[in-house]
């Protein structure tokens, strides 16, 4: 009489798991670089479906960390639901109340953890080396230019401040790249603790007073993207967010000249206007020339002095 | 609707401090203005009530200034979960807040930065300090020295006077709802943003204050237990027949005496730069940003297993009972229990690989992190083995251990994941390292005193919480929990950070939501925890609530060989220990219950109770209080009376009396009778069955 039922439970739940990877296969094949694509929903899990180099490598670790240890997990919730059921005093299975040591299953309780992390620690060492964002990723791709583009960024109460030193430009919570080059960012605090974040693209790195950190990351998606501080700064923290554009060498000229348009430029009156005062949800700024040619310098050494 | 006063007060008054009409927020503030009336409604008639029935007297002499480790073990955990309510309303308050934070569909949310950014702070302080730290230190107190057969603890003194430094802390932290401000600058106050140019008002002394109270409380608890579990125990209980709960207690509490101190310096740093001007955190004058976070991590991250080594012990305890069995691998069991203890220190690192750090240091930190897993993998073998084979009832606390193995082992996977430095550098501050801990907090810990609640329940008032309301408790919370934090996960997956008051992504929005929805569920599981309470306590004498005897769960190890609730005095007689698991070999042996002969009964040492202890808590509050808002002649009035009443109680005081072997065989006979009872009910009732 519970035949179809059980037919039934069984047919929805084979559909189900069907369903499921289905959507898995088609959010595996999505290629959120191709603009048809991009507007997949699963593009929104941006640290699987990278848009930067560094980006892609860091988003197969996760699951590579992840897969390995679902060797481990599903064994151990599975008996962890079944034990308690099969064994339940009320089904009188086996019972061998002062039996409490075996050898062979302590042998694999310590081994198998200690196999899959000798794996992982093996990996953890080899990419902590190779995908440290401090490292330069000039000649790391291909396809990717010789030339590194430097950006330096400064976290101030709450917003940021951008210099390109080589184009002589700078602005406040807006950043242009050319896809496809190493890009080099320089960066500092020159107030409270903060993070330089571009989740898209990869890793994030801390600005800190009086000290100059660095994170390199290649785009290879045209987009705009969404740069943030992660670490929490003050009122203002959740609207310390910046534009990241993610464009073609020639979208990229076409901002550069844009900024340099400009008729601001960045000088000691725009430093003090900008550090004097804490602002909230700050407007994109353009300066066309950065006036002190070792402004980023001169912030940090700021900090350094000891009386 | 800023809570602070656009007029801060940078010169103390002499008289006054720093205070003045303006500090009070529900004059601004209209959700602080119904949590003070709701607040002040209920202490008033709770006061009201206690005057009405005339039991300040009986709650002065029987518990405020008890030595007793049993009462001292219970006040913990009442305020405990007191402030487990206050940390949840904050959590309700984020959650619902951040649902609607969504600019551009519903707007920014109820709360300003200014309000948001001080409650995620306390919600993270309370629920670490205020709730899971005395969760720990009232089980131990709870369940120890009757584990190890003592009775009482090393240092009964030190122990009540503890126990009213957590509770000045509490309280201090509850004061800054009402009167000034919390700190607003996450719970481990990273400088220079908790330092007095970016913070000038009294948010992050109050942070300073309430935990430098409250720690000191801490160290001294963890001192106490090491001394208590090496000196104090049963003959023949040698180290490795000890009951599990006591080596994660041993191990916890040597984590304890190394790393409170290391806090206690810290914040005293802090404290430093803030109120004379030093810059030990600061850039200026050579100090160092990096250094806070070093000395802050190096206590931070042992305490994390300071919390879920203790939760461990009690899954260890309820396994083997409600299995019917021994348990599996007590042996690998310990010295994983100390290699985690050992391990703690040496990854504090990995909280700030994104600081800039260069990968060889992040590469040792990760791998020392990850290598954690291997003895937590084998606890979790062993309460899977200890199952194995054996006859499990699932009862409450079974149901509680189950979905810890499912939650927890979640959580400690996502953990490795973090643990990979090139990984963490894309995870770390996400939302995801927020599900993670919380994974590993509430998955691990937290069900574990719950569990551990459910479990000494009986032993502590010699009642049985309800099977049905228990149950129904633990599958709420952990439902609750993954559908609060599965979504969280899947934010972190998509660059959202922590501590956001407002996104302007109205993608995000339905994850958010629907971890609102989990959080009601926990909030249900919550509700029907203090629900069961009430029921059983009020039902106490129906036979299914009822503990006689007190070995309601057939019991293996010694705390059950007392009557629920024990006697003050613990043991009348201290019993000889043979092997691990004692109490259950002999029941098997048939030589349990046995009656005291007349010429075995002695008069029994006892520490007697201290007024100082509660005294000096409350000083410390004053004093704490009185720090806060710079009023500098109630410091140093309150520094001198706390000092003189310590010198009081050393040199004045009262501190031992005997027991008269009369009174004792009074409270034994008393208890022999219903053993009786109850055991030829049993026996009759197994006749019938045949």
């Amino acid at each position: 009489m519970k035949k179809p039922l059980i037919y039934l439970g069984l047919t929805s739940f084979v559909a189900v798991v069907i369903s499921v990877i289905y959507k898995i296969v088609r959010a595996l094949s999505t290629n959120c670089d191709i603009a048809e694509q991009s507007s997949n929903y699963v593009c929104n899990f941006v640290l699987f479906y990278s848009g930067g180099q560094l980006g892609v490598e860091q988003g197969k670790l996760i699951i590579l960390a992840f897969s390995l240890m679902l060797i481990v997990v599903v064994p151990v919730i599975t008996m962890a639901i079944v034990f308690p059921l099969w064994y339940s005093s009320k089904n009188k299975n086996e019972y061998k109340p002062n039996w409490s040591h075996s050898t062979i299953i302590e042998i694999f309780s310590w081994g198998i953890p200690i196999l899959i992390i000798l794996v992982l620690g093996y990996t953890t060492y080899v990419t902590s080396h190779s995908m440290d964002p401090r490292r330069s990723l000039v000649g790391k791709y291909e396809n990717t230019k010789k030339e590194e583009l430097v950006i330096q960024a400064v976290a101030m109460d709450w917003k940021w401040v951008f210099f390109y030193p080589k184009q002589d430009i700078a602005t406040v919570n807006e950043i242009a790249i050319p896809i496809n080059t190493p890009i080099k960012f320089l960066i500092t605090s020159d107030t409270v603790m903060n993070s330089f974040f571009i989740p898209e693209l990869g890793g994030q790195i801390y600005a800190m007073g009086g000290m100059e950190n660095r994170l390199h990351l290649i785009s290879k998606r045209e987009k705009i993207m969404r740069g943030i501080s992660s670490h929490y700064s003050g009122f203002g923290f959740a609207g310390m967010r910046f534009k990241v554009i993610s464009t073609s060498d020639f979208g990229f000229e076409n901002w550069v000249n844009k900024v340099k348009q400009s008729p601001v430029k960045f000088d000691q009156s725009a430093y003090s206007r900008l550090r004097g005062k804490q602002t909230k949800d700050h407007k994109v700024e353009y300066f066309s020339d950065i006036i002190d040619n070792e402004q980023f310098e001169n912030i940090i050494r700021k900090y350094l002095k000891t009386h | 609707m800023s809570r602070r006063p656009t007029n801060i007060v940078t010169e103390p008054h002499w008289l006054f401090g720093k205070l003045n009409l303006d500090v009070f927020p529900m004059t601004t503030d209209s959700i602080v203005l119904v949590t003070f009336i709701v607040v002040a409604i209920g202490a008033t008639s709770l006061l009201g009530f206690i005057t009405y029935k005339r039991w300040w007297g009986y709650l002065w002499k029987e518990w405020f200034t008890t030595v007793d480790h049993k009462k001292i073990g219970i006040m913990y955990i009442i305020v405990a979960l007191v402030m487990l309510l206050r940390g949840f309303a904050d959590a309700i308050l984020m959650r619902t807040h951040q649902a609607l934070a969504t600019s551009s569909t519903f707007g920014s949310g109820y709360l300003p930065p200014e309000h948001y950014d001080q409650i995620f702070t306390a919600h993270a302080v309370i629920m670490i300090f205020f709730v899971a730290t005395p969760l720990v230190s009232g089980l131990w107190n709870l369940i120890i020295p009757l584990q190890i057969g003592a009775r009482d603890v090393a240092f009964p003194f030190l122990n009540n006077i503890a126990l009213w430094f957590f509770v000045a802390g509490a309280m201090l932290i509850n004061a800054s709802l009402f009167i000034g401000e919390f700190g607003s600058v996450g719970w481990l106050a990273y400088p220079p943003l908790s330092g007095i140019e970016f913070s000038p008002w009294v948010g992050v002394d109050y942070w300073i204050w309430s935990l430098q109270i409250s720690g000191i409380g801490t160290t001294l608890t963890s001192v106490n237990f090491i001394a208590t579990i090496l000196r104090m125990r049963a003959p023949g209980m040698t180290l490795m027949k000890m009951p599990i709960f006591c080596w994660t207690t041993l191990s916890t509490s040597s984590i304890g005496a190394v790393i409170f101190p290391i806090l206690t310096v810290a914040i005293a740093l802090l404290t430093l730069d803030r109120y004379v001007g030093t810059h030990f955190f600061t850039n200026e004058l050579g100090g160092n940003q990096m250094m806070w976070v070093n000395l802050i991590w190096a206590w931070g991250h042992p305490e994390v297993y300071f919390l879920v080594l203790p939760a461990f012990g009690v899954f260890a305890e309820i396994v083997p009972v409600f299995s019917r069995k021994k348990l599996f691998g007590y042996t690998g069991f310990v010295w994983a229990t100390a290699c985690i203890a050992l391990l703690s220190f040496l990854v504090w690192l990995h909280h700030f690989f994104t600081m800039g750090s260069g990968s060889s240091v992040n590469a040792f930190f990760g791998i020392a992190t990850m290598t954690i897993a291997i003895p937590t993998g084998v606890k979790i073998f062993n309460w899977l083995f200890t199952m194995y084979k054996g006859r499990v009832e699932l009862t409450a606390p079974m149901y509680w251990t189950i979905v810890f193995l499912i939650t927890f082992t979640i959580g400690g996977m996502t953990g490795v994941m973090l643990s990979i430095p090139a990984a963490d550098f894309v995870l770390h501050n996400s939302l995801f390292l927020i599900a993670h801990f919380h994974n590993t907090i509430i998955g691990g810990a937290v069900f574990g005193y719950l569990a551990g609640i459910t479990y000494w329940f009986p032993k502590a008032t010699g009642v049985k919480l309800n099977e049905t309301l228990g149950k129904a408790s633990a599958v709420l919370w952990c439902s609750g929990f993954f559908v609060a934090f599965v979504p969280i996960y899947a934010l972190g997956f998509m660059g959202v950070t922590r501590r956001l008051n407002y996104y302007d992504n109205p993608e995000w929005a339905p994850y958010f939501i629907t971890a609102t929805f989990g959080v009601l569920l926990i909030a249900g599981g919550i509700g029907l925890n203090f629900l069961n309470f009430a029921y059983s306590l009020w039902k106490k004498d129906d036979p299914e609530h009822i503990d006689e005897i007190g070995d309601p769960w057939d019991g293996r190890t010694l705390e059950w060989a007392t009557s629920s609730p024990p006697a003050f005095y613990n043991f009348a007689k201290i019993p000889h220990v043979n092997e691990l698991d004692d109490w259950h070999h002999k029941k098997q042996n048939g030589v349990a219950y046995q009656p005291i002969k007349e010429k075995e009964y002695e008069r029994i040492h006892m520490p007697a109770n201290t007024v100082a202890g509660p005294i000096i808590g409350v000083l410390s509050l004053v004093f704490g209080f009185a720090f806060v808002w710079h009023i500098w002649w109630l410091v140093i009035l309150s520094f001198v009376l706390m000092i003189s009443a310590f010198i009081w109680h050393n040199v004045f005081a009262v501190k031992d009396y005997y027991v008269e072997i009369d009174e004792i065989k009074a409270i034994e006979e008393k208890w022999q009778k219903k053993i009786k009872k109850a055991l030829s009910k049993k026996a009759l009732s197994k006749k019938a069955e045949v």
